[in-house]
């Protein structure tokens, strides 16, 4: 099973260095894309591969590159923005990247540049990624001295400055016209669209901007073609996935498969099936803003459309799973609180909604909760849902309440007739 | 107010930026960290450099989570309280760090030596329950390891 994303990345040791990495034949496909490419030739590579955005909402990479526009003025620059936020709850496939093989980022993003003219590159990172912080840094540095980035890449008049921003704090931040915001200095509030920010996006000009695990694939997207990527998909859809799991299991961790495994073999053979005396109630495939599928959704193939044929979304898939001890009020209690003080305050439905879900949830766990809340619950989600704000962060919020509401409906019922936490 | 050093430190950072309020976040960061924390006075002393009003530079020192508005102890634990690490048991490791220190999430010691706040999602949610000291990551966190860890912060 090819796993290219993984292949050289060993957690027990120091990362790849640019040496290491060369000798793996590392930026041997920028050097190609430099000499033999046309900008527009990278792009439609990209989009014969059909390389769905792995950061969680699955677009198509390199529809998102064709929207740049490509003849004109370039006396200010485009950017190329990597998103490397990562603070999904239950999301731990960028830091491996990461930490793991940063050239493989850089020289993804090199071409990305590349391919949409953009001048100036960012890394956007997470605070809290010290060592992922430590190790580009150092890599950015070895990228520069030996040519790949800065004036004149590699002889082919190409330019391109590439800049680490380590963020100070906040989820939103994630969100890819919040995130423009920050990079501009301001509150991370996200911005309408449109204007995409493949046409107005940092300082408003032409941006895109990619997750860590999909720029790292374009390297090996130049190296062995379009049709390669799609034959290593299980669905046809194309490459494989960072997968996770978070939990009660007996093996948590994060792998490289191909791209529409099953719920069932990622928990059952690569995590080795629940832990002791806990058994599987649901997960959250993708992340905590994605809905619970439960047992009977186990032989789901993870991929973009099959996870969304069953109710949920891939997300980020790394999935989170709830057991038998685990209460899933207090799971989902949890989870709102996390949506309810990350909002941003911009639009009403989450700034007052996520609060007020919370409050009723904490209630029903202390064993206080009224009957009516579980309507006032689902009224909520209903206006959280696509439409009613800026963003998706309140949709988000809306995914784990509307289906837990659905499949734990028992579980909410009990704690408000018994007043108490049964768990507890 | 500022010193020669962090007013340096700003001007570099700006000297990247088409326009000096892009600076805003580093400038935060740098104040903060040379103090520890961000006042009142270096809010206007921000401003006053970016050639902003003071209103806008809090409102983007308030908005960030890392950027700290009120002073903090010399070392600042922060939890993960998000849902995998709940599932895997922080409520045991919070509730021994706050018994042993007197403090409560937001608080700090007396002495200054410990500031208890929450994080979201630290990102490591395969070896919860996880956990910063400063700038050190920890995981797989029981009772035992956790006395041990604030041993080593003075």
């Amino acid at each position: 099973m090819e796993k290219p994303l993984t292949r050289y990345i060993n957690p027990a040791s120091d990362p790849y260095n640019l040496e290491d990495y060369r000798k793996v034949g590392g930026y041997d496909s920028l050097r190609e894309v430099l000499k033999n490419m046309k900008p527009a030739a990278v792009t439609s590579l990209v989009k014969d591969s059909n390389l769905l955005g792995r950061g969680g909402a699955g677009f198509p990479t390199g529809v998102k590159w064709s929207l740049v526009p490509m003849n004109e003025d370039n006396s200010e620059p485009k950017y190329l923005v990597c998103n490397a936020d990562e603070m999904e709850p239950g999301t731990f496939k960028d830091r491996y990247l990461l930490e793991g093989n940063p050239h493989q980022l850089i020289e993804g993003m090199i071409i990305a540049a590349y391919a949409i003219q953009a001048g100036k590159a960012y890394i956007f990172l997470r605070w809290a990624y010290k060592k992922a912080e430590k190790v580009l840094r150092k890599a950015i540095y070895e990228a520069y001295k030996a040519g790949y980035l800065g004036k004149n890449i590699l002889g082919s008049g190409f330019d391109l400055d590439l800049y680490l921003h380590s963020s100070a704090g906040r989820y939103i931040c994630g969100e890819e016209t919040a995130l423009l915001n920050s990079l501009e200095g301001k509150r991370a509030l996200p911005r309408t669209k449109p204007p995409f920010p493949a046409i107005s996006g940092l300082f408003g000009r032409p941006t895109v901007v990619n997750n860590v695990e999909t720029l790292s694939w374009i390297s090996h997207i130049v190296e062995n073609g379009a049709a390669w990527f799609k034959g290593l998909s299980l669905t046809g859809t194309g490459g494989t996935k960072l997968y996770g799991i978070s939990g009660k299991v007996k093996n948590p961790g994060t792998w490289e498969l191909p791209l529409g495994t099953t719920m069932r073999e990622l928990l059952e053979v690569h995590a080795g099936g629940m832990a002791e005396g806990h058994k599987f109630r649901g997960a959250l495939p993708g992340g905590a803003s994605t809905d619970f599928l439960v047992e009977e959704h186990l032989d789901v193939k993870m991929d973009f459309s099959t996870v969304a044929a069953a109710g949920s979304r891939l997300g980020t898939g790394t999935m989170i799973v709830l057991d038998d001890k685990t209460c899933p009020v207090a799971f989902i209690h949890n989870v709102e609180r996390f949506f309810a003080l990350e909002s941003c305050g911009w639009c009403t439905p989450c700034r007052e909604g996520l609060p007020w879900v919370e409050k009723m949830l904490a209630s029903i766990e202390a064993g206080t909760g009224k009957m009516e809340y579980i309507d006032l619950l689902k009224f909520n989600a209903k206006y959280f849902g696509p439409g009613n704000t800026f963003c998706a962060h309140a949709p988000g919020a809306a995914e784990p309440l509307q289906s837990g509401l659905k499949y734990f409906h028992d579980d909410f019922i009990k704690h408000i007739t018994e007043k108490k936490c049964p768990w507890r | 107010m500022l010193t020669e050093k962090e007013i340096k430190e700003i001007q570099e950072e700006i000297k990247q930026y088409p326009y000096p309020a892009v600076a805003c976040i580093d400038a935060l960061k740098i104040v903060q960290h040379h103090r520890g924390w961000v006042s009142d006075e270096a809010v206007k002393a921000i401003a006053n450099l970016l050639s902003i009003s003071n209103e806008e530079v809090d409102g983007v020192a308030t908005f960030y989570s890392r950027i700290y508005r009120k002073p903090v102890g010399r070392n600042v634990i922060l939890i993960c309280d998000s849902v995998s690490c709940m599932i895997m048991g922080y409520g045991s490791i919070y509730e021994f760090i706050s018994k042993r220190l007197s403090i409560k999430f937001g608080e700090t010691t007396s002495d200054g030596r410990f500031t208890l706040l929450p994080i979201s999602c630290l990102g490591d949610c395969d070896n919860a329950p996880a956990m910063m000291i400063n700038n050190d990551h920890f995981n797989r966190l029981t009772v035992k390891k956790v006395e041990e860890l604030l041993e080593q912060y003075k």
